[in-house]
């Protein structure tokens, strides 16, 4: 497999999962925001700062609707959702003669359907609508792959992609309950506090899943502890790590991004993610971020060296 | 026999359908209908099927095309088109009439024949060009005119590439004038591109119009994608198991970079850029991959001559692959098409091909060429000059339809222009008469207007000889014109070969 195809692939994965996480936050985030009495409610540019997209972003006003323009359609900041699309977009189309036709065909019509909707004036009820279908289109694509894509390396580096964007987009969306000025509580939570942790979990799909695993109510430690290492939901950060090694153990030379891959794992095993603090947590989502970070630069040392 | 079109089925649907009655051919030959609403054999149902269609239904499937195109992502891009902020900008939606142009088997039969006939020809002549140039010595082939080539390459001679092929594909442009005889305009043997387009069309067609394609006897195109691969296969220098066949393309800004993954896809090849390629120092060709180097077998290079290896041609070529034409040299790479073939896709050369049929082959030429005026001749260059506003004036060495000057519709200035042009330096250009290129319904909101067109076949020399069961037609979309050329406003049909030997 070459590599140039292979690090399309990679990316492709990646930015479709970014969109579409990007969707589920945002829609979290709003149906949160509702539920909340003005006073402890966080300001909307907080997501910006969760995205890492802070720096683009001067001087368009903290107001909703210009974060959320900017989170989606804007075509100046490379980790919007439409640009995320767009690039995806482009990866698949240096891939097509290795992607499954539907595939490319699915991520064309996400990003044109996308790009149609998100371009309009921002209207709250539209705009829950098309952040769905950009959920519901790559949940679509991961579908195609699924059932129509040969387990072979490209596949690998799909999944690998995907796996590892998701884990760092599910310590993101974590991070969300993070900024809210909420102080944390032990035992039984307020309605608020509720309200925060179930929004995160419905963002990642996680709702349902959480209550038959834990046969319990929403409690913070237990949700944490289901999101960040319940070894068999799809989005929890340990399931993702996990798939990633699962991939690098099926290319050839993964020594090394192994390595880094089990070291990201153990940051969760070895820490009880359930006694954290607020600022704790959140100095703990930084950690696992930049062990993503490191990661993916080894997975691109062993497999997308620079061609001269 | 003669096919009459019946219309509607009472009086409220005539006035919402397609009436062929209606419908005017201009002087020039309708490739669908003979006139007076007549449809030409083998075109009968389609015509049929058609009036039966009310305008909402006609709508109807034209969006479904429409949609099916963008779903499908058939694009094409266009060279002057600049990225604008925030958006790629590149990629054009391919622009398709829904109607078909139909040829009867009968009559595709005897064109199949003619185009294999002239590639193996052609091939010929490229060999005998690198070699004893034979055609030259007994006086058939004039000397300077080789010498004046551009597409000539020193690089190869003497050398024998696998089974003497040197256009391994091969685009032959096809036009048919009032009469209903048809020409052919001229042979593309460097890089022809656009076969991608006639397999989408024919997909396109099966969506938009399922009853049809089920009760009309049009022959499948799908086997392209298979042959080029054995073709390439044949070539392969080492005969050990399934050679490695790879894609060399540009890269994604290129015109025709929606072919080049199209075709690779197709194939199951690696659609490779040339950095993705290293010669190495034992002069094979390696590709760059995730496990390391492995060796590459045969390249179908979608790359111009002169941008395919930095060592051998341009040293500014940053899409090329160093040493690549050191190691065909040696034999250890198949190239498709192989460098310096292009020698005889020149318009000058074109001029001659009907003697090379029978300098070669001893045979006549099955299809004739439209009559060419060689600028290089002093007899001929007087004519055009005089005659610039009745010709068509072209340079022998640019494809796309760039450069060329059509008499009847220049204005003076250009024609001053093109005449200074000429006198500078004629070996560089050709003229021939205007022939009235052909028409075929296409649509225009609901209603069927002529629009001209051609026919690009495409033609696979390997150890046989292979033609596409049609081709692809390209049809200018503004009335009156005809440029057919996509980067110039055309558009295409599906081309349907039908087979009438009973009924059809």
């Amino acid at each position: 497999m070459l590599s140039r195809v292979a690090e399309n692939v990679y990316w492709l994965a990646r930015y479709v999962e970014r969109a579409e996480n990007t969707a589920r936050l945002i829609n979290v985030t709003a149906h949160v925001m509702m539920d909340l009495p003005v006073k402890v409610r966080f300001g909307w540019d907080t997501l910006l700062t969760i995205t890492g997209s802070g720096g683009d972003y001067r001087g368009r006003g903290r107001g909703e609707a210009a974060v959320i323009r900017f989170l989606t359609a804007d075509g100046d900041n490379r980790g919007s959702l439409l640009s995320s699309l767009r690039r995806a977009r482009e990866s698949a189309r240096t891939v097509r003669d290795i992607l499954p036709q539907e595939a490319w065909e699915q991520v064309n019509t996400v990003y044109l359907e996308a790009g149609r909707n998100l371009a309009r004036k921002p209207n709250p009820r539209a705009r829950y609508d098309h952040l769905n279908a950009v959920v519901v289109g790559c949940q679509e694509l991961a579908g195609i792959v699924e059932g129509t894509m040969s387990r072979d390396w490209a596949f690998e580096f799909l999944r690998a992609g995907r796996h590892l964007e998701r884990a760092d987009m599910t310590t993101r969306i974590i991070d969300v309950r993070a900024a809210s000025r909420l102080p944390d509580t032990v035992g039984d939570l307020t309605p608020f506090e509720n309200v925060l942790w179930m929004g995160v979990l419905r963002t990642m799909s996680a709702y349902q899943m959480y209550r038959r695993h834990t046969h319990g109510m929403v409690r913070r430690p237990d949700v944490l502890t289901f999101l960040f290492t319940d070894p068999v939901f799809p989005r929890s950060f340990l399931h993702c790590v996990t798939r990633v090694e699962e991939s690098l153990r099926n290319l050839p030379g993964a020594e090394g991004p192994l390595r880094t891959a089990r070291a990201v794992g153990k940051l969760v095993t070895e820490v009880a993610p359930a006694d954290l603090k607020r600022e704790e947590l959140h100095q703990f989502i930084d950690d696992l971020q930049l062990g993503l970070a490191a990661l993916n630069d080894r997975i691109t040392d062993a497999y997308f060296p620079a061609a001269q | 026999m003669w096919v009459v079109v019946r219309f509607g089925r009472g009086s409220n649907d005539f006035a919402m359908s397609i009436d062929w009655r209606q419908y005017a051919a201009n002087g020039a030959f309708d490739e669908l209908i003979a006139g007076g609403g007549k449809a030409r054999p083998g075109a009968g149902r389609l015509c049929r099927f058609l009036a039966r269609l009310s305008d909402a239904e006609l709508k109807e499937r034209k969006a479904a095309a429409e949609l099916a195109i963008q779903m499908m992502g058939i694009t094409f891009t266009v060279y002057s088109d600049k990225r604008t902020k925030g958006q790629t900008g590149i990629d054009r939606a391919w622009p398709f009439d829904i109607i078909p142009r139909v040829i009867r088997k009968s009559e595709w039969d005897r064109i199949a024949a003619g185009l294999a006939q002239r590639v193996r020809a052609l091939n010929l002549f490229i060999d005998d060009v690198y070699h004893d140039q034979k055609i030259v010595k007994d006086g058939v082939f004039p000397r300077d005119l080789l010498a004046g080539s551009r597409n000539f390459r020193p690089q190869c001679v003497g050398f024998s590439p696998p089974l003497k092929v040197w256009a391994h594909i091969c685009g032959s442009d096809l036009i048919r004038d009032k009469d209903g005889t048809v020409y052919v305009l001229e042979d593309n043997l460097r890089v022809p591109s656009g076969v991608s387009y006639m397999l989408e069309n024919r997909e396109v067609t099966k969506r938009v119009f399922p009853e049809l394609m089920a009760s009309v006897r049009v022959l499948p195109v799908h086997d392209y994608p298979a042959q080029l691969s054995d073709t390439l296969a044949a070539i392969a220098p080492r005969k050990r198991g399934r050679p490695e066949i790879v894609v060399l393309t540009p890269g994604i800004y290129n015109s025709a970079y929606f072919e080049h993954a199209y075709l690779a896809r197709q194939m199951g090849a690696e659609l490779v850029e040339g950095s993705d390629l290293v010669v190495g120092d034992d002069d094979h060709v390696y590709m760059r991959t995730i496990a390391g180097l492995t060796p590459v077998d045969v390249i179908y290079r979608r790359i111009d001559d002169l941008f395919l290896d930095p060592e051998a041609f341009r040293p500014d070529s940053a899409i090329g692959v160093p040493g690549l034409l050191r190691a065909w040299r040696k034999g250890n790479v198949g190239l498709a098409n192989a460098p310096g073939a292009g020698v005889a896709d020149d318009k000058v050369v074109y001029a001659y091909v009907p003697q090379m049929i029978r300098y070669y082959l001893d045979e006549d030429a099955i299809l004739p060429n439209v009559p060419t005026y060689k600028c290089v001749e002093k007899k001929a260059r007087e004519h055009v000059l005089a005659n610039l506003d009745k010709l068509v004036v072209k340079p022998a060495n640019e494809s796309g339809g760039y450069g060329m000057l059509v008499g009847p519709q220049s204005t003076k200035r250009e024609r001053e222009k093109m005449a200074a042009r000429v006198r500078a330096r004629p070996r560089e250009y050709i003229a021939q008469p205007m022939v009235t290129l052909s028409t075929a319904p296409t649509l225009v909101g609901v209603r069927p207007e002529p629009r001209h067109m051609d026919l690009r076949p495409f033609i696979l020399l390997g150890g046989d000889v292979t033609v596409t069961t049609g081709g692809l037609t390209r049809v200018a979309l503004k009335a009156g014109s005809t440029v057919v050329n996509s980067s110039q406003g055309g558009g295409s049909k599906d081309t349907w070969i039908v087979d009438t030997s009973r009924g059809g």
